[in-house]
């Protein structure tokens, strides 16, 4: 197995060797190369970017099916509060929830759940005085890897709290085992996911030694059966528990409310985080929280929801109204588990990985800064990224990295025929001496 | 490439051109991060170079920002044309700002730049002439 699990995969067959993924991809992993994307593992944060951006669907994300399921003695569903968007506001929340039983599962137990505690233990980790500010939530696992690759220098401001599906999973695991007397290992437990960054983050946990998560889901992938279900499970069903505070995470800005952090920051969409980050790296931002996101509007415009991310959007919020109506009807308060540290507390550290660095060795990294500069300068700055590679700086890395040519760039390559060209001409009109007419004196 | 050769990169600096402001210490950061400098490091670089770059486009009317990168250190020289400090040890304090107001509306000028600075350095020296201008020089060792 390579060194890095990733979600995000290509498909050969359906790549065009278009160009629009490898523009759009924030940590420059993708190049085209013999007329297919090539993904760069050590620099793919599964943001999913690629995936949204090819027309050709040529990018997909691997995630688990239902009929993995049956490898298990009993098998807990952990829906993603965005999943409630991809209904209308007007299917109760426990009619969706309900629906996965349907599909086989013999649970269902709440990821919002999850974010009632970790809203908590968040609170409560602002409140500490060592907690580096700007504390930036570690709830986006593409955001957390982002940071790794990209910001390594912000890793301490990243809260070492658990996501909260991780918090969710460890809690239904260890309470149904011993409830059930099931071995941990017959229990599946699985995330309804919007996103392929999450499964990453199961296969290769950011923070916990192993996740409590079995696997991952994709919304899109059982959207057709769960609307058929929906259709048939009665509407007073009871499935639910968790309040608005914990479903509000679906949508950006949720974590913040529901932490009720005062100075803070909500950023979404990938690009805009990795320019604020750039900020917070330069010293600039003086926030005590930092909520950012992968997906535009939050984890409801994940690459595997199915809904249009504004009418997803619109839904949510309708939906979170009347929920917070009905919470008060019913002096139904937030999960009050106490934050327990073991439930919600990272197990290790988040380790670096800098993809920045063009050789381990700092002189020579030095000379191909160097060499990289000049080769820049020469280039046209077009950033056209016909070479295959992302823009001329892009390109202008790959050829001191020995990956590319100077003549990979069309522009050059005209340049150079150009000038060949000229200089074959200018062959072609010369005749050689001995019929060459000169001037005799 | 023996230890003295460094790579030198020069930026002009416009007073009042908020449009590029830290630019140079985005591309300077960049650089560093390339060649493996400790991220530590770089983040006390990239935020010394960017108060230094900021206070150039806040108070005076041009300017140039000199890094050189050498493999055990980066040493960061700021000198502009402006108004100058008149009172160094005031400005050294924390909060004390000259900033007009609108500058500060925006945000900056919080008075905290070159206490920063100092705060992120392990060499740092200052100059200025009162209607000529300010030279800083900063030095931040690599290990
Ligand atoms: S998933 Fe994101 S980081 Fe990975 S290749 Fe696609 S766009 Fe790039
Ligand atoms: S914003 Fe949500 S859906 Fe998007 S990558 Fe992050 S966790 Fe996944």
């Amino acid at each position: 197995m390579s060194e890095y699990f990733h979600s995000v995969r290509l498909t050969p067959e359906r790549c065009k060797g278009c160009v629009n993924c490898i523009k759009r991809c924030p940590t420059e992993a993708i190049r085209i190369r013999g007329g297919k994307a090539k993904i760069t593992e050590a620099r793919c944060i599964d943001c999913g970017e690629c995936i949204r951006r090819c027309a050709n669907r040529a990018k997909t994300a691997v995630t688990d099916s239902l009929d993995d399921l049956k490898d298990y003695k009993y098998n807990v569903a952990l829906p993603a509060p965005a999943l409630y968007s991809q209904f209308s506001a007007d299917v109760p929340a426990n009619v969706v929830l309900c629906a996965l039983m349907h599909l086989g599962f013999d649970e269902v137990f709440e990821v919002a759940l999850g974010a009632e505690i970790v809203s908590d233990a968040t609170v409560e980790y602002l409140k500490r005085r060592d907690a580096k500010k700007p504390a930036i939530s570690s709830a986006c696992p593409a955001v957390v890897r982002l940071v790794q690759v990209k910001f390594p220098e912000l890793i301490d401001n990243l809260i070492p709290l658990e996501a909260p599906v991780e918090v969710a999973a460890r809690l239904v695991r260890s309470t149904r085992c011993r409830e059930l007397g099931i071995a941990p290992e017959d229990i599946g437990v699985w995330f309804i996911t919007p996103c392929p960054a999450k499964m990453t983050a199961f296969k290769q946990p950011l923070g916990a030694e192993k996740s409590s998560v079995t696997g991952a889901i994709g919304i899109s992938q059982i959207y057709g059966e769960l609307l058929k279900a929906v259709a048939v499970v009665p509407r007073d069903a009871n499935c639910q528990r968790a309040t608005a505070r914990g479903v509000g995470w679906a949508l950006s800005g949720g974590e913040t409310s529901a932490a009720a952090a005062g100075n803070s920051m909500v950023i979404d969409e990938i690009h805009n985080v990795s320019e604020v980050l750039e900020q917070v790296a330069l010293g600039k931002i003086k926030v005590d929280f930092i909520e950012a996101l992968a997906c535009s509007g939050g984890c409801i415009g994940g690459p595997l929801t199915v809904e249009n991310r504004f009418v997803a959007e619109h839904r949510m919020h309708q939906r979170l109204a009347k929920m917070r109506a009905e919470d008060e009807a019913h002096g139904a308060a937030p999960a009050k588990y106490h934050p327990d540290s073991s439930l919600t507390e990272y197990d290790r550290t988040i380790e670096p990985r800098p993809i920045m660095r063009l050789d381990e060795d700092i002189f020579k990294a030095m000379y191909k800064v160097e060499q990289m500069e000049k080769t820049l300068n020469k280039l046209p700055g077009l950033d056209c990224g016909s070479c295959g590679s992302p823009n001329c700086k892009a390109l202008a890395e790959d050829i001191v990295q020995g990956e590319a040519v100077e003549t990979d760039c069309i522009f050059k390559l005209r340049e150079r025929v150009r000038d060949l060209a000229q200089e074959m001409v200018g062959l072609a009109a010369k005749l050689p001496p001995s019929l060459e007419e000169r001037e005799e004196n | 490439m023996n230890p003295e050769q460094g790579i030198v990169l020069d930026y002009a600096l416009k007073g009042g051109d908020f449009d590029t402001a830290g630019e140079a210490s985005s591309k300077i950061k960049r650089i560093l991060q390339q060649i493996g400098v400790r991220s530590d490091v770089i983040r006390r670089i990239a935020i010394s170079s960017y108060e230094a770059e900021m206070n150039v486009i806040i108070h005076a009317y041009s300017g140039v920002l000199k890094a050189s990168i050498y493999p055990d250190r980066t040493e960061l020289v700021i000198a502009d044309e402006g108004p100058g400090i008149a009172d160094i040890d005031l400005a050294m304090q924390e909060g004390y700002s000259t900033a007009p107001d609108h500058i500060r509306e925006m945000g900056f000028g919080a008075g905290m730049g070159l206490p920063n600075m100092v705060r992120c350095s392990d060499e740092f020296s200052i100059n200025s002439v009162a209607g000529e201008g300010t030279k800083i020089s900063i030095l931040i060792r690599h290990s």
